[in-house]
């Protein structure tokens, strides 16, 4: 089976830091994982996504032409991705940030207000965590312990913000 | 890891001592690994040099003294760097060049793109010379062919261009190594490191007679001849019953692969032809293909490079379509599917 998961939001929010530690937990259980970047001209405050591709045998292609998972952080990215997810598939909105008016009715949205929880945890920073944690639990791609396993390789160089990012992850996963 | 990393790591354990490099993106992320991880080996140089056109013929130098050296870029600083691969080439030296390729002509765009298809395997620069090229198409395969490049440049003596684009770069994979590097890396005994208790060595690009450069031409184009035979790689993909074959490299190889999977569900005989060495071409291998089947799909990030190549192969055999996207932009698998669906079904393939 083969997931596609694209994380969108401004540059900034952490967006390719949740699909790296989502592809870094898809890799500890052993599975066949590509991460894809877009890279370059983002910047602080522009717009950002990455591709994460997770599958049980060999995965062709790195591009997403409808992913089965869209994270969307802010309001471009909900404008620019909502008509590429598959039939079925989830919507994940930060509901801080994004007013959700869909024109098609055939995907779940799952809005979490990634932001606000982040802040009454102390780590406004951590939004991103929050949604990645609300995707861990309704997407079942991967287990809630390999993505905290995934935390220690990802965040190897700031090992004191594992335990806040450890806490938004799981009040992300608890929010849903 | 990404591809750019994982494309320093193969080097280091390939015995690489010297990386000269100048930033360009979408390959910053390899200069970066090296300066990080090379420069703290015993006896291993980083510089990030003034300039590509600095760089490459750094790498010269190194080459000359007989260490295993690279240096890596992007599209336009490529170009910069082919009057030093042209020398490279002239004295029968070894180097492996990177290029992490971007759309272009000119500045271009930093996405990534498969255009520079005619530069790498044409020579590039000035005379009569070719590189091996390589063309890998997952993070594992950028570091098994790095690995590779470093043996094929020394078994050759000839400079050995990995070509990957941006994405292949960016993207990150898991990756296994499955070399260490050594303890002591390998010295070339031909080297000019002083000429202390022997004759001194000579080696040079230019020649008044005409006649010696005739001679290292024939004896290039006899080396050239030997790594066609014994060099030239390519892979294929559920060939065995297909009907149409899609020839494509690199990372275009990947979507491709994805495009013909989803092909074989709905029942389409599609199968796929990837050079792994773009120079030397598998022209036998493509045309054993037209003994079976007459229709090929060529598939590039390009406006139609290494289809004259298949062309060529095929000597007129075989009905050959092309489909491109250039200047950095990544076609869809779902695009390419339509692209074969039609062919397929045009040609009365069923």
């Amino acid at each position: 089976m083969l997931i596609k998961t694209i994380f969108a939001g401004f540059g900034g929010q952490g967006v390719l830091s949740m699909g790296l530690n989502l592809a870094q937990a898809a890799m500890l259980e052993g599975k066949n994982v590509t991460y894809l970047p877009s890279y370059g001209a983002e910047v602080r405050g522009g717009t950002a996504n990455c591709t994460v591709a997770i599958s049980d045998e060999e995965i062709a292609s790195p591009v997403a032409s409808s992913p089965e998972f869209v994270v969307a952080m802010n309001q471009p990215s909900l404008v620019r991705f909502q008509n590429q997810i598959q039939s079925g598939g989830l919507f994940f909105i930060n509901s801080s940030l994004v007013e959700a008016e869909l024109s098609r009715g055939d995907i779940e949205v799952i809005s979490v207000p990634a932001n606000s929880i982040a802040e009454e945890l102390g780590s406004p920073r951590s939004a991103n965590m929050v949604m990645l944690g609300a995707l861990t639990k309704k997407s079942n791609v991967v287990s809630l312990p390999s993505v905290i396993e995934g935390l220690k390789d990802t965040l190897k160089n700031k090992p004191k913000l594992i335990a806040i990012n450890k806490k938004a992850l799981m009040a992300g996963y608890n929010a849903v | 890891m990404t591809g750019n990393s994982a494309v320093g790591e193969a080097a280091i354990r390939a015995g690489c001592q010297g990386y000269f490099g100048y930033p360009i993106t979408p390959q910053n992320e390899l200069t970066e690994y090296m300066a990080a991880h090379l420069s703290r080996r015993r006896g291993c140089s980083f510089v990030q040099a003034e300039s590509e056109i600095a760089a490459i013929n750094m790498v010269y130098g190194a080459s000359l003294a007989g260490v295993r050296a690279m240096t890596s870029s992007s599209s336009p600083g490529i170009s910069l760097k082919q009057e030093g691969i042209s020398y490279l080439a002239a004295c029968e030296l070894p180097a492996v060049i990177v290029n992490m390729s971007r759309g272009g002509p000119g500045l271009g765009s930093i996405s990534a793109a498969q255009s520079d298809y005619f530069q790498a395997t044409r020579g590039g620069g000035h005379g009569d010379y070719r590189c091996i090229v390589l063309a890998p198409s997952s993070v594992q395969e950028l570091a098994d062919l790095t690995h590779r490049a470093f043996d094929l440049a020394d078994r050759y003596q000839i400079p050995v261009i990995i070509l990957g684009d941006g994405m292949l770069g960016q993207m990150m994979e898991p990756v296994e190594f499955k070399h260490e590097a050594p303890e002591e890396p390998p010295v070339r005994s031909n080297a000019l490191r002083g000429a202390k208790g022997r004759p001194s060595r000579i080696i040079k690009t230019f020649t008044s007679k005409p006649t010696e450069l005739e001679e290292l031409n024939w004896s290039l184009f006899r080396r050239y001849q030997l790594i066609k035979k014994e060099e030239t790689t390519c892979e294929t993909f559920l060939v065995e019953d297909a009907e149409l074959i899609v020839v494509a490299f690199g990372i275009a190889a990947r979507i491709a692969k994805g495009a013909i999977k989803n092909a074989r569900t709905a029942g389409l005989r599609v199968g796929m032809l990837r050079p792994v060495t773009l120079w030397p071409f598998p022209a036998e291998a493509v045309r054993e293909f037209a003994k079976r089947t007459k229709y090929f799909l060529v598939f590039e990030m390009n406006m139609g490079q290494m289809v004259e190549d298949v062309r060529l192969a095929l000597e007129g055999k075989g009905e050959v379509f092309f489909y491109g996207r250039p200047g950095g932009v990544i076609p869809t698998p779902s695009e390419v599917l339509r692209v074969i669906s039609r062919h397929y079904y045009q040609e009365g393939l069923r």
